[in-house]
């Protein structure tokens, strides 16, 4: 345990607790929409730190994050629905699902040495082939859509995951404090560095006898698998899974965008990202709900100007000259 | 099911992929000068779709008339998007360059959402329900003229690129960028100039396209992973390769579209990308890298 804290300025851990301990107690005097909101927040925060681990980190982009959390989603909620199988062990079934797919897209981009915008466009490729699929499985129900059985629940049932909104912002709270710590230790592992160097530069890495390839992979699988824990709790907390609403294009730009605002790369920026963007635009929805207006896409137009305006003006997010600012930087 | 069905199937699919491959021909130019992905080309393509579609029911004109004014539209669109908001991003790394337009593409998608609504629109010409009979063939007389368009289109472009002098400039650009600097080529121009064409291309493409489907904003995502599936498989920055692979892919989805399920058509367009990607990566007629 010392060791991961090794390097963290003082300041910051003291930031962080108070952080958790805010968020902690965030559904004590917050309920219903909030809470909604908080766990939004929280879950766009898990998935953008998955995905950073593997552009932030390793410097491979992907656009296709979306088949993650579909196939994480859809392997729970089928054992579920199907067998009656607790989501815990259709946990164990889904991260080993999205392991192997994250594996089979990995081996096939990097042994035929598909890089950059053209591996980003493999990515793609690859969801939108599940999209479709997914629209005509009919075990999963096809287009029409699979539907987990809901009742009012009295109490939490954890073991199957039934229950309150405040049961699952604490799991997803969890999961991202969790996948905080994971990527901290990951940074700081030797693999870490590794990554690093292959981002910067992988024929230098190559270089230094790096095995390129190996660390990709590592890369992309342990993304993988992590963002399929979001999909598990994504279908347990909405109950309705589509093809074409959870393996769309659109979801994958969404959870990209908190990092990239935040800062690719960083720690703490995924967080900082889901923030910024899921607070701004609830309180962007509830002001046009105060005005009286309701126009589908202002949203989207809204997430397409943030993005724009980070690009253009802070390229490497909020977060790197905020923590100057504060004095966390290293 | 006889075999007539079959070609006239792969009939129809081949003049739509020539629209297609008109549009991708479009990325193709904008890639293989600026070295920038327009991840933003579908939408561009609905834009010129919208523009048809208003132009149409206020003149009332042949939307083949207006292919013109619309790729002219389009070009300074996209000649001022180049200069203004692209050119920064020239020396960027590439996933940057990549927000910058996927940040574009969500703009332009949800702004049409808002002014046109998530319906689908079409028009309706005077041929629009005509058609021809070659033998055992019967193909749509409107297909038919799209296609016809874009060929023209193309071949314009082919010419441009290759006898005038701006056409020769803007190869040298891409063949050497410093090389161009040196012999006083102004290249911010010429990029934004490219960018341009590639603009009126996709424009002219939604144009045509207009006379054969409809439109909703939430094609236009579509439209911009059909380009890359297009171009990626007939060769990035490959021009004739991008005709041929919007042809492929027309006829590919077409048949797949019958022999299997016609919701399901897309997978095999995105199959063959996977294969192209994994086992040739340059694309059919794409040089290899360097």
């Amino acid at each position: 345990m010392s060791g991961l804290l090794e390097g963290v300025p003082r300041r910051g851990l003291w930031l962080l607790a108070a952080l958790l301990a805010l968020l902690a107690l965030f559904p004590v005097f917050a309920g219903g929409y909030l809470l909604a909101v908080g766990f939004l927040i929280l879950y766009f925060a898990f998935v953008g730190q998955a995905w950073n681990v593997m552009m932030g980190f390793a410097g491979q982009l992907s656009l296709g994050h979306s088949l993650y959390v579909g196939l994480g989603a859809y392997a729970a909620a089928a054992l579920y629905v199907h067998f009656g199988l607790s989501p815990w062990i259709g946990l164990a079934a889904s991260v080993a699902l999205c392991a192997l797919a994250g594996a089979v897209i990995g081996f096939l981009a990097f042994r035929f040495g598909v890089a950059g915008v053209y591996f980003a466009i493999l990515t793609i490729a690859f969801a939108e082939f599940a999209r479709i699929g997914f629209d005509h499985f009919s075990w999963v129900r096809g287009s029409s859509g699979l539907f987990l059985p809901v009742a009012n629940y009295t109490e939490n049932d954890l073991w199957n995951l039934r229950g309150s909104p405040r049961m699952f912002y604490y799991l997803m709270l969890a999961l991202t404090a969790g996948a905080f710590v994971l990527c901290h230790a990951l940074l700081r592992s030797r693999m870490g560095y590794y990554w690093l160097a292959i981002r910067e530069s992988p024929e230098a890495a190559e270089a230094l006898g790096i095995n390129v390839f190996r660390y990709k992979m590592y890369a992309v699988v342990i993304s993988a698998a992590m963002t399929s824990l979001a999909g598990v709790v994504f279908a347990f907390y909405y109950n309705n899974l589509f093809p074409e609403q959870i393996f769309h294009i659109s979801r994958s730009i969404e959870l990209i965008l908190g990092p990239i605002i935040g800062g690719i790369g960083t720690l703490v920026g995924p967080i900082v990202g889901a923030f910024l963007l899921t607070g701004l635009a609830e309180g962007l929805r509830e002001m046009m709900l105060q005005l009286g207006i309701e126009v589908p896409g202002v949203k989207q137009v809204f997430y397409g100007l943030c993005l724009l305006l980070v690009i253009m003006f802070l390229p490497d997010g909020v977060w790197p000259p905020l923590a100057k600012k504060l004095g966390l930087h290293r | 099911m006889p075999v007539e069905i079959y070609l006239n199937v792969a009939a129809s699919g081949l003049l739509t992929g020539l629209v297609y491959g008109l549009m991708a021909l479009g990325l193709s130019v904008i890639f293989g000068v600026v070295r920038v992905v327009n991840f933003a080309h579908g939408e561009m393509m609905t834009l010129a779709m919208y523009l048809t579609l208003a132009l149409f029911a206020a003149l009332t004109l042949d939307p083949l008339l207006l292919l013109v004014p619309i790729a002219a539209v389009l070009f300074v669109f996209g000649y001022l998007l180049q200069r203004g908001l692209i050119n920064p991003f020239i020396n960027r790394p590439e996933h940057s360059q990549f927000m910058l337009l996927v940040a574009l593409a969500l703009i332009l998608v949800n702004a049409q959402l808002i002014v046109f609504g998530p319906d689908a629109q079409g028009i309706r010409t005077a041929y629009s329900f005509d058609s021809y009979q070659l033998g055992p063939l019967i193909v749509d007389a409107s297909k038919v003229y799209a296609a016809l368009a874009a060929l023209v289109v193309a071949a314009a472009l082919f010419a441009f690129f290759r006898f005038s002098l701006l056409g020769k400039s803007i190869r040298a650009c891409a063949d050497n960028y410093h090389g161009a600097l040196v012999v006083g080529l102004n290249v911010k121009h010429l990029y934004a100039f490219t960018f341009g064409l590639g603009a009126a291309c996709v424009g002219a493409a939604g144009t045509m396209l207009m006379v054969v489907s409809d439109v909703t904003p939430a094609i236009g995502p579509a439209y911009t992973l059909l380009a890359f599936v297009i171009v990626i498989t007939g060769g990035l920055g490959s021009m004739p390769g991008a005709l041929l692979g919007g042809v492929l892919i027309g006829v590919t989805e077409a048949l797949g579209g019958v022999l299997f399920t016609p919701s399901a058509k897309s997978m095999f367009a995105f199959g063959l990308l996977v294969l192209v990607l994994l086992f040739r990566p340059q694309g059919i007629l794409g040089k290899k890298a360097a």
